[in-house]
């Protein structure tokens, strides 16, 4: 089952070629999978472990303890060297080059520690309180909801208005047809930031700002949609179109039940991409929505890195939360990306 | 069921005109095959029928009325494409029923229709099957199967066997035969295989450069052929000519001279033909056959020889370096390089002027009985 996990190219053992295949790809798994992971575990750490340097790849949180007459709990050491060597104590404060000790056992004796001399104790604690948090302090659900409201709302009518363009682009011959092809393929060139005032403008003039719909509208038409769709749509032959009028369809049905169900492929593709950009978007939503309750998860994660202190722990965990739907929903098209790029390119 | 009238249909690309004025009366009931070569517009004027391309200029009448600026939808013909054009998306049954549904047929009335199609075309057991399930003779039968059961006027066909292998043609050309005895209905039914038209059709339509060349019933163009080409093109191996020129003709039948200097008689009407003149006579292979040395007809020598057993055909090089086929049945001793004496029988014979027309004939030699 895992035989194309350790395939190789030599018959006896590895040949030179599969180090180098292994490296490369191994290098390429590092590269890609390591931040991610990285990312995933230090969600687990407690604020306290994110703060240490130098970093520790596991979430090892150091050990605190509440200590009778103390109101804030105190973290633990073991001293490794000098008078008190191989007891477990905790720390009250921390003068100069000295610690000020207690044994948790006897919280009235003071003891004094050279710093060198003594060692974190650690344990593996996973901090699950990091995503409780985000559902009980942060408003995750709504940010969630908006968030998942633009992007379907944002994708359905991608794939709608796309696939009608590419239906009739690559389906009805017209004057200025190749005009129009062109003129879409063309804005492909412009960038983003160009268009970001006069469209600002045009949203802010019907009412749409801090709305959700002047996030949605503006995404709709996208040229590599439309590419996409009517590369597909070629391949379709026109035979069967004929047969469909033959067979009284008309031309909105033979769009529907004939062309929209045979570029299924190609679709997912576009709902792939479109999912992607729309809940990744962060420029333009920043710009349109400016209260909170209308933000997405994107602007959220943004507004909680604050002027003067951020919650790292919680900024992480939802990070990562807000990565799950989107790695969710590649997972289970991801198949339909290579085959309908392969397929819209050539015949 | 209705009638189908041609008048002067004109089918422009731009400034090139693919289809010249074709006026054709297609009776109630009647098969009509349009035949020609490829790109003689055959299928465009196929097209045009069905209304899947506009009619540049001319009228279209079904039925007695006008329909050119209907849709294809409207015109109440079926069509039955080369390449199937079954919705691969939808099963057999849905592939059937798609054209009732669109026309808001009560369910139950396209439960029926599309059971008594499957009945028909033998597609029971694959009703529930997707399209790329079945091997091509049943795809061939769903496509016909959609046509059926919308009871269509007018039924079209478009090279509907050409992706088939050669047993499975022969099967549905009788499937289709038979269906158009059963059910009755006009055919229009478009080939380039001279085959399928002559086994076929109640009337075949040759076509050649967007004009009609001649229509008539199959064994009338075999027998009349009026032009070089209908006769070039119709039968098979195809027709022998041979250039020859005139010594003399006359109402009764012609005497013709053939470049090795041999003199043939044809029994058709000379009148027009002068002493002289460059005619093409041309003799089907299987009216050609190996006679005595001295017995009039064409000096050739075998240059290969196909025996088939029950037939035997023998491809010779002739008068003036010509190649002539000869169709005979049974056996033959002749081998390759033999020179060999093809006898013409005159009333089998037939004559073309330099343009391409034909001379009457006065006898039919096969009309016998």
């Amino acid at each position: 089952m895992f035989g194309w996990l350790i395939g190789r190219r030599g018959r006896h053992g590895f040949d030179l070629t599969d180090w180098m295949a292994f490296g490369f790809l191994g290098l390429g798994v590092f590269l890609m999978l390591g931040p991610v992971l990285w990312l995933v575990l230090s969600s687990f750490k407690t604020e306290a472990a994110l703060q240490e340097y130098p970093p520790k790849f596991l979430p090892l949180a150091p050990i605190e303890r509440m200590v009778e007459g103390f109101d804030q709990p105190l973290q633990m050491f073991t001293v490794t060297a000098g008078e008190h060597a191989g007891r477990e104590l905790a720390q009250v404060r921390r003068i100069g080059l000295n610690a000020q000790m207690v044994d948790p056992a006897n919280p009235s004796e003071r003891l004094n520690v050279a710093i060198s001399d003594r060692e974190p104790l650690r344990e593996f604690g996973i901090a699950t309180e990091n995503y409780t948090d985000v559902f009980s302090r942060f408003n995750f659900m709504l940010y969630f909801w908006n968030s998942t409201f633009i992007t379907v709302v944002a994708t359905i009518l991608t794939v709608l208005f796309n696939s009608m363009a590419a239906f009739a682009l690559a389906k009805y011959k017209f004057t200025g047809r190749n005009a129009v092809f062109v003129l879409i393929i063309a804005t492909l060139m412009i960038p983003p930031t160009i268009t970001l005032v006069p469209l600002f403008l045009v949203i802010s003039e019907m009412g749409m700002v801090n709305s959700h719909w002047g996030v949605i509208w503006p995404a709709i038409a996208t040229p590599t949609g439309v590419f996409l769709l009517r590369q597909y749509m070629l391949t379709i032959p026109d035979d069967l179109l004929d047969a469909a009028r033959m067979d009284n369809a008309s031309e909105w049905k033979v769009y529907w039940k004939i062309v929209l169900p045979l570029s299924a492929p190609a679709l997912a593709v576009l709902v792939i991409f479109s999912v992607m950009w729309r809940w990744n978007e962060f420029l333009w939503p920043l710009i349109v929505l400016n209260r909170s309750e209308v933000f997405t998860l994107q602007l959220a994660l943004n507004s909680f890195q604050g002027e003067l202190q951020t919650s790292w722990s919680n900024l992480l965990a939802m990070t990562v939360l807000t990565l799950l739907p989107i790695t969710i929903v590649f997972a289970f098209l991801q198949k339909y990306i290579t085959q309908g790029i392969a397929q819209s390119g050539v015949k | 069921m209705a009638g189908l009238s041609l008048k002067g249909i004109v089918k422009e690309y731009g400034a090139v005109r693919v289809i010249h004025g074709v006026d054709l009366e297609i009776a109630d009931g009647e098969f009509c095959v349009f035949v020609g070569p490829s790109g003689c517009g055959k299928s465009t004027l196929l097209r045009m029928i069905a209304g899947l391309e506009d009619i540049t200029g001319g009228d279209l009448l079904i039925g007695g009325d006008r329909v050119n600026d209907q849709r294809a939808s409207e015109r109440g013909l079926a069509m039955v494409f080369q390449t199937y054009a079954l919705y691969p998306h939808m099963s057999v049954r849905a592939n059937l029923a798609f054209g009732l549904e669109n026309i808001r047929m009560p369910r139950a009335e396209i439960d029926a229709r599309v059971a008594e199609a499957a009945r028909m075309l033998q597609l029971e057991p694959y009703l529930d099957r997707k399209p790329k399930a079945l091997s091509g003779g049943q795809r061939q039968r769903v496509a016909i199967g959609r046509a059926v059961v919308r009871e269509p006027k007018v039924f079209l066909f478009d090279e509907p066997l050409s992706n088939l292998d050669a047993e499975l043609r022969v099967t549905m050309r009788g499937e289709i035969a038979a269906l158009h005895r059963r059910i009755g209905n006009t055919m229009i039914y478009v080939t380039h295989d001279q085959v399928e038209a002559m086994t076929m059709a109640d009337r075949i339509v040759v076509l050649r450069d967007g004009r009609i060349e001649q229509q008539g019933a199959p064994i009338e163009l075999y027998n009349r052929p009026a032009n070089k080409f209908v006769a070039g093109f119709i039968g098979s191996p195809r027709m022998n000519f041979i250039a020859c020129e005139v010594v003399e003709a006359d109402g009764q039948g012609a005497r013709l001279r053939d470049p090795s200097g041999r003199e043939l008689v044809a029994h058709v009407d000379g009148r027009g033909l002068n002493p002289g003149n460059k005619v093409d006579l041309g003799v089907r292979p299987e009216h050609l056959h190996p006679v005595a040395e001295g017995e009039p007809g064409i000096a050739a020598t075998v240059e290969n020889v196909e025996q088939l057993g029950g037939e035997s055909y023998l491809y010779c090089r002739g008068p003036d370096g010509v190649e002539v086929t000869v169709h005979m049945s049974g056996q033959t001793a002749l081998g390759r390089g033999a020179p060999v004496v093809l006898g013409v029988q005159p009333d089998l014979c037939h004559v073309f002027r330099q343009d391409g027309v034909a001379q009457p004939r006065l006898r039919l030699g096969e009309a016998v009985g």
